[in-house]
């Protein structure tokens, strides 16, 4: 089990719009990388196939040597981009039932990290702003102790300093088993902490390199690279 | 320390030139240990990885050593710090006098704008 992700040929059709097309990845442990591509790129069609919540058209992939199903869901952790979790539910009635779920899953952590960022566990969530609500998702996904987090559009409602906070979540949170793959359109507040930068547009990856390569062969941050890119 | 980074040059490059600096300057001691991995992540906002690269980097070239189980220490001898961040000096300078030469100065002119700014020096 080298690889912790490995795409070949990975294919995906909407009836007739090829939403992924043939596309080749593999991911290693202990790399945080981005998946970056404008609107309607798929993004959130691959990170759906990882999840098991799409099936392939053509092509095969792996998560830690397995195909999407019980197995994989032990080692992923999920955000979705949209709201998954009941309403009606306190975020410390959620906290209990993801205890219940995952055998990896550290309530004492994730109560730590509603404390510090100021979400009541005791507020039904349809009561919570967007920002709260978007910040107790993301404290379940990174209070699970996975081998990969894949996170589609964590940060897009959170205000700056919960951006840094959320940043230094996932750093601290680091460990060389473990990889965290990031969707996501603001590259600027997250590129500092990418290993690697992938770049999807019209269902093809169009580059896959280190950050650090990008900034030594182009001189600029992948932000400007990215807005060079994928230019109107 | 002031971790601020440009995000348009390798990230890697500059912690090393940020240590090197701090040790030249003697804000880290001959022998003192640096702080983790993590902090260093932590405190610039970059990826641990990154870090772990830049501090293997300096080992090569002779200004820190890693010591098992315990952490990065700065050498004894700090001449390889002192060199770095005299190359650095060097490369600074140059950069500004391509850049006053593009607005057109000659080098006397050059040394009378150092010696007019010079109150400005901290």
């Amino acid at each position: 089990m080298n690889e912790l992700l490995t795409c070949t040929g990975l294919t995906k059709r909407y009836a007739n719009v090829l939403a992924l097309n043939n596309i080749d990845l593999t991911i290693g442990h202990g790399k945080i990388i981005g998946i970056l591509g404008p609107n309607g790129s798929g993004k959130t069609t691959l990170i759906k196939l990882i999840n098991g919540l799409l099936t392939p058209t053509a092509g095969s992939l792996l998560v830690g040597g397995h195909a999407p199903g019980v197995e994989t869901k032990k080692i992923v952790s999920y955000l979705p981009d949209n709201n998954f979790l009941p309403s009606w539910m306190t975020a410390e009635q959620i906290v209990n039932l993801f205890s219940d779920f995952y055998e990896d899953f550290r309530p004492a952590l994730a109560y730590e990290m509603l404390a510090r960022l100021g979400v009541p566990k005791d507020m039904r969530l349809k009561n919570l702003s967007k920002g709260n609500k978007e910040k107790v998702c993301l404290i379940l996904v990174m209070s699970r102790n996975a081998l990969l987090y894949i996170l589609d559009e964590p940060i897009a409602a959170v205000d700056p300093a919960t951006r840094d906070y959320v940043i230094s979540t996932i750093i601290n949170n680091y460990n060389p088993d473990a990889s965290v793959l990031i969707s996501t359109h603001i590259i600027s507040d997250i590129e500092p902490v990418l290993d690697e930068a992938i770049f999807i547009n019209h269902g093809q990856i169009v580059l896959h390199k280190t950050v650090d390569e990008i900034r030594e062969e182009k001189g600029m941050s992948v932000d400007a690279l990215f807005r060079e890119v994928f230019k109107w | 320390m002031n971790w601020t980074l440009d995000k348009s040059r390798p990230i890697c490059p500059q912690i090393c030139e940020l240590i090197c600096v701090s040790v030249a300057k003697g804000k880290y001691a001959a022998g003192e240990k640096l702080l983790s991995v993590r902090e260093i992540a932590l405190l610039a906002g970059v990826n641990p990885n990154t870090v772990q690269k830049s501090l293997e980097e300096l080992e090569r070239r002779g200004v820190i050593h890693s010591v098992p189980c315990s952490g990065w220490y700065v050498n004894e001898n700090t001449d390889a710090a002192a060199a770095e961040v005299r190359t650095l000096r060097v490369k600074k300078t140059e950069e500004y006098l391509a850049a006053m030469s593009q607005l057109g100065c000659d080098a006397d002119e050059i040394i009378k704008y150092l010696n007019e700014c010079q109150g400005g020096m901290s």
